[in-house]
């Protein structure tokens, strides 16, 4: 009796340990990452760095602002792009084709692309677009990414629009609203929170995408706000610049990694902040 | 009778014809007759599962959401038969309101939750719509309680104060009937009582049906009943008659708590 209770115990010490020791593990190899990267980042961060464009192989000094602009325009558009269609799928497959076959096809791409390497999806933009249109472009980049960020918009919005009650749907319906109008002005009103996270977590996704980049808005080492040109953004510039062998754009390229890495975790932190004010209520 | 039209009757709001529901393969009602009577309250009672909130949910097509639902036979509402395919269901649910269990404003403010309803039929100045907001939320015996806080979420107001908004919401489009599905079994007594007696003030311009589990509400409350079993109607007479002098056994048996 006492030595079944004992080799209990034993096993249950055993089991703590291991648990915790793989626990440690992932924490070290995540705590390792994010020191190297605030202290490398840190020291790389200056006024310069927003101010000045990305310098000449070699020399001194420069900055990151025509890929930061770059970056920004990129990232808009192909939210621009993404927001509404990711929304209105979703609604389609939580309001209307609950049963149909047409919407469990869909949701089986979504799902396909959801996993889909981000390269692939850079390499059709590159043979659709940036082929067919002649050249790489800002536009090529945002529609990469947008590709990205739908279908993580679309599973979102489905997500959340089934929590509705059908109480609440119900209701909406009793007084003789078309389906569109119950869609749009209640239940996504209803979840209007959760919608706005899956977008931010979409944009927090593609914020660090580099390879569908590489292929289509490629980079530019000037200053430019034209979309049909090939345009700076931060993921490429770090690339290039930390495989480079000249210090000055290593040191430059870390401190790209801590901006794309602090807006990733603004945005993660602030939806946080969002939704645990929401539940709350 | 296929698509025959009965002759319009002014005392009688519903004419319930032969009427079989279907959850796929399983019959939920099984040859329903009865009229609902204009401007009264008619209530519906029986144990759980015997197709009282089905039956409800046909007179607004509430079951056309749900593919595999399906109704035959006839409701004649107007000198037309409501479960025709040709008939304009979102017409339909204007024309025939219908409150539910649990509160369900919708997540806006008070006046918009009154008047989402009104402007999907109607088109009218700024100042008519709040006439018609203050004109509702009185029906609904709520606007002393909210006139100073019109702009607040509707989820804001107490569980009582929702339903009474629901009630509001749904008299606002002036329906011809309102369905009420166990209104008051999410509420406290003392809202209970409050959506009772506005169920009195209503009946002398609306249609009321009322599902409830509660056999003293529908003794309260409501001029004739219904007694549901299994699907079926088994008595259907003036409130005062099925309480005090029940026809059929079954009746009897459920109104004195011996089975349900």
């Amino acid at each position: 009796m006492m030595s079944l209770y004992t080799r209990r115990i034993w096993i249950n010490r055993i089991g703590i340990t291991l648990s915790m020791l793989a626990m440690s593990l992932g924490l070290i190899a995540l705590l390792w990452i994010l020191w190297t990267l605030f202290s490398r980042g840190f020291a790389a961060l200056s006024w310069d760095l927003f101010t000045q464009d990305t310098p000449s192989p070699g020399t001194e000094g420069g900055g990151l602002r025509n890929a930061i602009v770059g970056s920004g325009l990129i990232l808009f558009f192909s939210m621009l792009i993404s927001t509404p269609i990711g929304i209105l799928a979703g609604i389609y497959l939580a309001e209307y084709g609950r049963v149909s076959r047409f919407a469990s096809f869909t949701r089986f791409m979504t799902d396909i692309m959801l996993s889909a390497p981000s390269i692939v999806i850079g390499l059709f933009v590159y043979a659709l677009f940036v082929v067919t249109t002649g050249g790489f472009s800002g536009w090529a980049g945002s529609l990469a990414l947008a590709l990205i960020a739908i279908p993580v918009v679309v599973r979102t919005t489905e997500n959340m629009l089934k929590l509705v009650p059908t109480s609440l749907r119900e209701a909406a319906f009793a007084v003789g609203a078309p389906r569109w109008q119950v869609s749009l002005k209640v239940t996504l009103r209803a979840v209007k929170s959760g919608v706005v996270t899956g977008v931010l977590l979409a944009m927090a996704r593609i914020t660090g995408e580099t390879a569908p980049l590489l292929f289509t808005a490629l980079n530019n080492q000037f200053f430019s706000t034209n979309m049909s040109e090939p345009m700076g953004n931060l993921p490429v510039v770090i690339f290039q610049f930390a495989l480079s062998p000249y210090d000055n754009w290593v040191n430059l390229a870390w401190g790209g990694a801590l901006l794309i890495a602090l807006l990733v975790l603004a945005v993660n932190i602030g939806v946080r902040i969002v939704f645990r004010n929401k539940v709350k209520r | 009778m296929p698509d025959q039209v009965m002759p319009p009757d002014e005392n009688i709001a519903l004419q319930v014809r032969n009427l079989d529901f279907f959850y796929g393969d399983f019959k939920g009602l099984n040859n329903v007759n009865l009229d609902v009577a204009n401007k009264k309250v008619t209530a519906f009672i029986g144990p759980s599962g015997c197709g009282k909130s089905t039956l409800l949910r046909t007179f607004n097509r509430m079951y056309d959401l749900y593919p595999g639902q399906r109704a035959e036979g006839q409701i004649i509402f107007h000198g037309k038969n409501l479960l025709d395919k040709s008939q304009d269901v979102n017409l339909v649910r204007a024309k025939i309101g219908m409150v539910f269990q649990k509160p369900t404003p919708f997540p806006m403010t008070i006046y918009e939750n009154i008047a989402f309803g009104v402007r999907l039929y109607e088109r009218m100045s700024k100042s008519a719509m709040d006439d018609r907001v203050e004109w509702a939320l009185n029906k609904a015996a709520l606007w002393g309680e909210v006139k100073d806080k019109l702009q607040q979420n509707g989820l804001s107001l107490s569980g009582g104060q929702q339903q009474r908004l629901c009630i509001a919401r749904a008299v606002a489009v002036k329906p011809d009937i309102v369905l009420l599905d166990e209104p008051t079994s999410a509420l406290d007594p003392i809202s209970t009582a409050k959506i009772e007696e506005l169920i009195n003030e209503l009946k002398s311009e609306y249609t009321i049906a009322i599902v409830t589990h509660n056999m003293q509400q529908a003794a309260r409350v409501s001029d004739f009943t219904a007694f549901m079993y299994l699907g079926e109607l088994i008595e259907f007479n003036e409130t005062g008659t099925i309480f005090m002098q029940p026809v059929k056994k079954q009746t009897e048996d459920y109104i004195t708590g011996r089975f349900g």
